[in-house]
């Protein structure tokens, strides 16, 4: 039925970030670590989930030529009010993720979904495809976290499983990392996978 | 030294992450990518003002910081880019032709919401913001259009199927980040 299919389309067909190459800055800034971009993840998947859920709602309120600002205003509250909470309950999250909390209100999924989804069909399905991508662009986000602190500090979510004896591949962990890690990532899933990524305008 | 360090020691692209999702969307050719480039730092350095002014004579006293900061700061960076395109319409049609289009583009871009942000933790003042603002942008055309470069060569060599666009384009970023990563020492900040 049509809701599980808007669901579950943004775990792989449609993943933002492995399918669609949207929302690239913090998936590479900060997935130096595993539970960084799980946080990232789930702050993401909070503000796409509500906003799709008001851009849906209002729809019809908001003229067509003041449509973007509209939708921005909307995107900029929900992530005001995420990033006010990371810093009240999980200052430490808020501290690493620091500057790209505000920078998910120009995340282009978000801004993507809400010009391209949730402007055109209900409450419902919208807050579907919210909570769908959402989960496909955590699962990606920690999965990228997970290898580069893997491979760059021999641990998961802060736990050491490589042993005293590995090397750490610090590169990992740095800038450089981030775009190797992401371009084999993207080299395998292209290789599995029958239709190439869908390079949206956006990013 | 704010526009060295924004140019080469803390790249926007290549090591702070901001503008990636340009700098993988544009950067095909040279001279589109120049011309994003050249797009993008003037609405950087221009944005870098009008939020300096935003924060310093509305937000601040007024201790609305915390609340409304991403929003005005957000929505200023819609109109400025909406105002400079239609500017450039009328001014120039020629020019309108080769960067207009990209300007739309250029609202999300993630380094230009970064900027400001940035310049406002720094406490840099109209002068340092603007000036950071140039620096974040010519470090962004650099990035760019290095990559450009690359890529048009590229385009010639047999690369595997899985890594055709997007995969390419990230792991010569990530070469193209070690190098520039080479850079840290340069200037003791």
């Amino acid at each position: 039925m049509r809701a599980w299919k808007e669901l579950i389309k943004g775990f792989w067909y449609e993943n933002p970030t492995f399918r669609m190459l949207m929302g690239m800055c913090p998936t590479l800034a900060v997935t130096n670590a595993a539970v960084n971009g799980l946080a990232m993840g789930l702050a993401t998947a909070f503000v796409l989930i509500c906003s799709n859920i008001i851009v849906s709602l209002v729809k019809k309120l908001i003229p067509d030529e003041i449509r973007i600002p509209g939708y921005i205003i909307i995107i900029a509250t929900f992530v005001t009010i995420a990033d006010l909470v990371l810093a009240a309950y999980f200052p430490d999250i808020h501290k690493v993720l620091g500057l790209f909390i505000p920078l998910i209100v120009v995340n282009c999924i978000i801004l993507g979904r809400a010009e391209g989804f949730a402007s055109k069909n209900n409450v419902f399905y919208s807050a579907m495809d919210g909570i769908g991508m959402g989960i496909g662009f955590t699962w990606a986000l920690t999965l990228l976290g997970i290898i580069r602190e893997i491979m760059g500090m021999g641990s998961i979510f802060g736990i050491p499983v490589m042993g005293v004896g590995f090397t750490k591949w610090v590169i990992f962990i740095l800038p450089p990392g981030a775009f190797i890690t992401l371009g084999i990532l993207l080299w395998i899933i292209n290789s599995l996978s029958k239709n190439k990524s869908v390079e949206s305008h956006c990013h | 030294m704010i526009f060295i360090g924004a140019i080469l020691v803390n790249n926007f692209v290549l090591s702070r992450f901001l503008g990636i999702c340009p700098f993988l969307g544009v950067s095909k050719k040279v001279d589109v990518a120049l011309s994003m480039g050249i797009a993008t730092t003037f609405v950087l350095t221009l944005s870098a003002a009008a939020t300096w002014l935003i924060q310093s004579f509305i937000l601040e006293p007024y201790g609305l910081s915390r609340f409304l900061q991403y929003v005005s700061f957000v929505l200023v960076i819609a109109s400025l880019v909406q105002m400079i395109e239609m500017f450039i319409k009328k001014a120039s049609p020629d020019l309108y032709k080769s960067l207009g289009i990209f300007l739309p583009l250029i609202t999300t871009n993630c380094a230009i919401l970064g900027l400001a942000l940035l310049a406002v933790n720094k406490s840099y003042n109209l002068t340092q913001s603007m000036v950071f603002g140039l620096g974040a942008g010519i470090g962004f055309t650099l990035a760019i259009v290095i990559m450009a470069g690359i890529r048009e060569e590229i385009e010639q060599a047999d690369i595997p199927e899985g890594l055709k666009g997007a995969g390419i384009t990230l792991l010569t970023a990530g070469i193209l980040s070690i190098a520039f990563l080479g850079f840290s020492g340069l200037i003791s900040m």
